[in-house]
């Protein structure tokens, strides 16, 4: 299984990160040999073996369904690129 | 004052108790340290020295009052992967721009509990990934040792917590937060002739972390001696609500595993730790370790770990895989930097194409690519099977010894330059240490000598799930054996 140009810019889109077309040839080649080099785990009998949770054998804690913290506007949009009006400003997203 | 710097932590705190000094003096000394240091070395990207004031004030204050806490007065660095109110924390990366967390993460507040002093933010790649400080968005860090072959070639201290290990190594604080998902902690500690543990996943909270693959994150110290790393991981350690995997456990009273002996204790020898093109140093070093530990009257066993080969491959997958969710978050909408398109998806492509660096988008790519339609148990969830292989591995041999003696990474510290155009080779500075994060196991890496180029090495002890005593008891005899005290020479 070898990345082509093409999966690098399709993965690219679907990480949402903007690559230049000039380096997809360069990202394809590294991809490559990180895939190529993962691919030794194909060797491992992983027949009848569950996937790995944790090291210490933990259950979820449940706690009950309550409001415990809030009406913190202000610390929220603290860090916003742009806010107005206790709102968080976005690009248009419906057209 | 510039001795007050070189103390350990637990001689700092002994100092304070004593009032041999304040806090107030041991942090002016700090805060002087760093400002001569830092234009040099650049551990710290974000340098605090009124609130340390304000803290060591507030210290000395308590002290005056009998109502100490265990590191009342300490002045440490904290890795700017931890979240700290009021103070910008952006794991040292572009696309947090000047990110100023509202909250505390729930490690560092248990710092500031027990009366401990901050001194500013420490350098780190990229999101913590790397070994080598260069992914960095504040640029690398220069490792305070240097080889003694006269051409003063800047080393690498290590990643990705080679802010913390440079700082340590160099006097620039008592102490510091780390973390270590492949390797983040132990490997720089051994580049830096300091001691680094990660304990058993769970034990400290995640809470407030910049998170990178949650199921390997975990948190720990850097630290000039065993006993000191034992001080702050104890207060460090605590189980915590706010994260869903902290484990309910009470901590130990790790400082007085220190000086307990280690007679009869079994120590395993895993062969597979044994590469190709190790440098005989390396060996050395570990043979001399096994010698070590035979004098302190433990038991030698040589155990098999058959599948380590597989562990660095399938850390490869799993890390990636987690990050490219967790870093799903970073899309210039409610924080950090933000990067405008003609639409919502070129804000965010951009966004992203601008504020991760080049690794991190790297990482990314191949977790989004094994995470896609048809490639998950192919990828994700053959690589979490062999977790299971990795685990079963340590759990076997831990039914007939009780720690793990291991080399901390194959080599001493690198130039930069040397190894960053290929990432397979770079991955490979971790294949001693990621075999612990897949499995959740506890490790430290003591400094243990020098090599022909007078750079440090380190000797790693692996314990069983829960059991860091055992890693400190092990870790401290070598320590004693080794005797290892020689500092960087002081060029900076």
């Amino acid at each position: 299984m070898s990345v082509t140009k093409d999966d690098v810019k399709k993965v690219a889109r679907l990480s949402r990160i903007a690559v230049d077309e000039g380096r997809l040839e360069d990202l394809a080649g590294e991809l490559n040999g990180i895939l190529n080099w993962i691919e030794q785990l194909n060797e491992v009998d992983i027949s009848d073996v569950e996937p790995m949770t944790s090291v210490v054998e933990a259950s979820l804690p449940m706690r009950d369904d309550l409001v415990t913290d809030g009406d913190k506007v202000g610390d929220v949009l603290a860090n916003a690129p742009k806010s107005e009006d206790g709102f968080f400003i976005v690009p248009r997203s419906v057209e | 004052m510039s001795e007050l710097t070189q103390l350990t932590l637990a001689a700092a705190l002994d100092g304070l108790e004593k009032k041999t000094f304040s806090s107030r003096e041991l942090t002016e000394a700090f805060i002087g340290a760093v400002e001569t240091a830092n234009p040099q070395l650049n551990a710290y990207v974000v340098q605090t020295p009124e609130k340390a004031l304000e803290m060591a004030d507030a210290s000395d204050t308590r002290r005056a009052k009998d109502e100490a806490g265990k590191l009342d007065g300490a002045p440490l660095g904290i890795k700017d992967l931890y979240c700290t109110r009021g103070v910008r924390t952006t794991a040292c990366s572009a696309i947090l721009g000047e990110f100023t967390p509202p909250y505390e993460s729930t490690v560092t507040q248990n710092l500031w509990d027990e009366g401990a002093v901050m001194l500013g933010k420490l350098n780190m790649d990229e999101f913590a990934m790397g070994s080598s400080n260069e992914t960095s968005a504040f640029g690398s860090v220069a490792n305070p040792w240097r080889r003694n072959d006269g051409a003063n070639a800047t080393l690498t201290p290590g990643g990705s917590s080679g802010g913390s290990a440079a700082a340590v190594a160099a006097d620039l604080c008592l102490g510091a937060t780390a973390s270590d998902t492949g390797g983040s902690i132990r490997q720089p500690a051994a580049f830096t002739g300091t001691v680094g543990i990660k304990p058993t996943y769970g034990r400290a909270s995640r809470y407030g972390m910049v998170a990178f693959a949650s199921s390997l994150d975990q948190a720990g110290p850097i630290a000039k001696t065993v006993e000191d790393a034992a001080i702050l991981l104890e207060v460090m350690c605590s189980h915590d609500e706010k994260d869903s995997t902290s484990l309910p456990v009470e901590t130990p009273d790790w400082r007085s595993d220190v000086s307990k002996p280690i007679n009869g204790m079994k120590i395993g020898i895993p062969k597979e730790y044994r590469i190709d093109g190790m440098p005989e140093e390396i060996e050395a070093l570990w043979q001399q370790g096994i010698a070590w530990l035979k004098a302190e009257g433990a038991e030698i066993v040589d155990v098999s770990l058959p599948h380590t080969k597989y562990a660095l491959p399938a850390y490869y997958i799993v890390a990636p895989a987690e990050a490219s969710s967790n870093l799903a978050r970073y899309d210039g909408m409610r924080y950090g930097a933000r990067v405008d398109g003609e639409d919502l998806t070129a804000t965010y492509q951009g966004t992203r194409g601008d504020g991760f660096g080049a690794e991190v988008q790297r990482r990314l790519m191949i977790g989004t690519y094994v995470l896609s339609s048809g490639y998950y148990d192919a990828y994700y969830l053959r690589a979490q099977k062999v977790r299971t292989k990795i685990l079963q591995d340590f759990q076997n041999v831990f039914t007939e010894v009780d720690a793990l003696l291991t080399p901390a990474t194959p080599s001493a510290a690198f130039a930069y330059g040397e190894r960053s155009d290929d990432p397979v080779a770079m991955y490979l500075n971790d294949v001693f240490t990621v075999t612990a994060n897949l499995a959740g196991l506890p490790g430290i890496s003591v400094p243990a000598a020098l090599d022909g180029q007078g750079l440090p090495l380190g000797l790693q002890v692996i314990g069983k799930a829960l059991d860091e005593a055992a890693c400190f008891k092990v870790g401290a005899a070598i320590e004693r054996a080794a005797g290892f005290s020689a500092k960087p020479d002081k060029w900076w």
